[in-house]
């Protein structure tokens, strides 16, 4: 049974963190915005590429490397779908495909890999649900969690459509693919763009008129994954099949 | 008019018990919430500053190229031309910094190349991949293989147009 004074003993505890919080973020937040780059010029998204892509697992050991991702958990993962004609899909992801696919899928069934990642929805359900307003859509079109912000509560956890998120078990908050924010903000790629053989996953920028995105989707048909969820993915599949959940 | 204030005296107390409270709930507010929120949304708008402060594992392919002229042009010549370095050699943006002072250690082919070539069904087929333990015979990859330029010339070759 809590009493009143244990109510207000922890009330008080909160008010002092939330207080350093406030006070940490004066003092990391002091950081000169970096030059250059404008937030209102990007629209960040992704193309990812069916038919080009090889199941090496070469993008989870690349975020996983760049993020400093915990064990066991994953920002981006790569699934291998073995779609018999009738019947369930099988679908398999053996340590996120870390190491690649070690066995072969059998021969007889349509087989074929899907990479997997936050969609970066345009209207997405985890920013909604948010109680503190630690996660949000950035101006630039990224959904991202403020790791001293967030309480940990897994509201978002829950919400989102595709789990792509978890609870970081190191920073006890929420945590989940930032498309490399540090990045693609100083003119990199994504680690796991940088790191694909064959071009299976490219960064696009749906601002930038010059991107290749707009010659690409004026000649080819894309997807997005649960497109009935009206959460507007910014992450496009081409060649997809209707087997993809 | 004494009677008045009388009735109205006892107001006061709430009143002002209202007022200090809302005085403290201001305070605590200024206090508690970050100067940033709602710079941009309902939201830290310093959390994005902090995001970008992360350090960068992967130099990229630009970088390395600045410095390994000679790797860089076999490579964009042959067959692994859209395989970047640090898709082989891993995160090396801290050798990029200091070379010296962070020597690379180099792939271990034995793993390196099955992750990619294993034969898999679930490959796109124009992908090129081998049973690697019949394709090698046991040996190591990179005794018939140029890692940076992968293409041997058979005889299949002549006249198809393939390159390097
Ligand atoms: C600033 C110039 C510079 C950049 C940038 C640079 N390197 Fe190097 N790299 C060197 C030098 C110098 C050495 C030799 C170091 C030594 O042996 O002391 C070296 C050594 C290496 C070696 C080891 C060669 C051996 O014989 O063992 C590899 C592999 C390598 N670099 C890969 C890369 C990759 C991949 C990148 C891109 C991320 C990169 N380098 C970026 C200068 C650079
Ligand atoms: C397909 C994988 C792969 C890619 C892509 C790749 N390398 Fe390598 N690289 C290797 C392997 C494997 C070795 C070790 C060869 C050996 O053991 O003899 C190597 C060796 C080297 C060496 C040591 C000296 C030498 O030539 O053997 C340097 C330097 C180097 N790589 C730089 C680069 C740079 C720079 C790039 C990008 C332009 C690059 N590599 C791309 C696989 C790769
Ligand atoms: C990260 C993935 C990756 C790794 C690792 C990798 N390759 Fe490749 N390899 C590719 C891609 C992509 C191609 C180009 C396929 C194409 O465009 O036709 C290729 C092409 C080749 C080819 C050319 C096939 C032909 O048409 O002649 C050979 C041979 C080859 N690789 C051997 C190797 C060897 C040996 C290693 C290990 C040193 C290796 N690869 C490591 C991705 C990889
Ligand atoms: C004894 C020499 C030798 C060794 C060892 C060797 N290869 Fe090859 N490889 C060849 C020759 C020769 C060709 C070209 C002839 C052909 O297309 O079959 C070739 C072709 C390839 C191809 C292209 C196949 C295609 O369909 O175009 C790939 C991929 C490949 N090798 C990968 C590897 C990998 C991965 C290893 C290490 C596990 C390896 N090779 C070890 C000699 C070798």
């Amino acid at each position: 049974m809590m009493t009143r004074r244990d109510l207000f003993r922890i009330g008080g505890k909160m008010l002092v963190l939330a207080s350093v919080g406030a006070t940490l973020e004066e003092i990391t937040g002091a950081a000169p915005a970096s030059e250059a780059y404008k937030m209102a010029d990007h629209w960040w998204g992704m193309l990812i590429d069916i038919d080009k892509c090889i199941g090496c697992g070469n993008c989870v050991r690349a975020c996983s490397k760049e993020n400093n991702v915990p064990n066991g958990y994953f920002r981006t993962w790569v699934e291998r779908y073995e779609v018999p004609e009738e019947g369930q899909p099988k679908v398999e992801s053996p340590d996120g495909a870390m190491n690649g696919f070690p066995l072969p899928a059998p021969a007889n069934v349509k087989s074929f890999f899907v990479p997997k990642l936050c969609n970066h929805c345009a209207d997405s359900p985890c920013v909604q649900v948010c109680p503190v307003g630690a996660t949000f859509l950035s101006p630039d079109g990224v959904v991202l969690v403020d790791q001293t912000y967030c309480l940990g509560c897994r509201y978002c956890v829950q919400a989102c459509p595709y789990g792509c998120r978890f609870l970081n078990p190191e920073t006890n908050t929420a945590d989940k693919c930032t498309l490399c924010y540090h990045r693609i903000t100083q003119g990199l790629t994504t680690a796991c763009c940088e790191n694909c053989p064959t071009g299976a996953r490219q960064l696009v920028d749906f601002k930038n008129p010059k991107d290749p995105i707009h010659e690409f989707l004026r000649h080819n048909k894309v997807q997005v994954l649960k497109p009935y969820m009206a959460t507007e993915p910014k992450v496009k599949y081409h060649d997809l099949d209707g087997a993809v959940r | 008019m004494r009677r008045f204030l009388q009735d109205w005296a006892h107001l006061l107390l709430p009143a002002g018990v209202l007022i200090a409270g809302l005085g403290v709930f201001l305070v605590i507010r200024a206090a508690v919430v970050p100067k940033s929120f709602g710079e941009y949304g309902h939201y830290r708008g310093a959390a994005l500053e902090m995001i970008r402060q992360k350090p960068v594992s992967y130099a990229g392919q630009d970088m390395c190229v600045m410095c390994h002229d000679d790797q860089a042009k076999v490579k964009a010549a042959g067959k692994h031309a859209t395989v970047h370095c640090e898709a082989c050699h891993g995160p090396l943006a801290k050798h990029a910094e200091d070379p010296a002072a962070n020597v690379p250690k180099l792939p271990d082919v034995a793993v390196l190349c099955k992750r990619c070539h294993e034969q898999d069904p679930a490959k796109p087929s124009w992908f090129p991949q081998v049973v690697t333990a019949e394709h090698s015979g046991g040996m190591k990859c990179t005794e018939c293989h140029q890692p940076h330029s992968p293409h041997i010339a058979t005889e299949a070759d002549a006249g198809s147009g393939r390159g390097k």
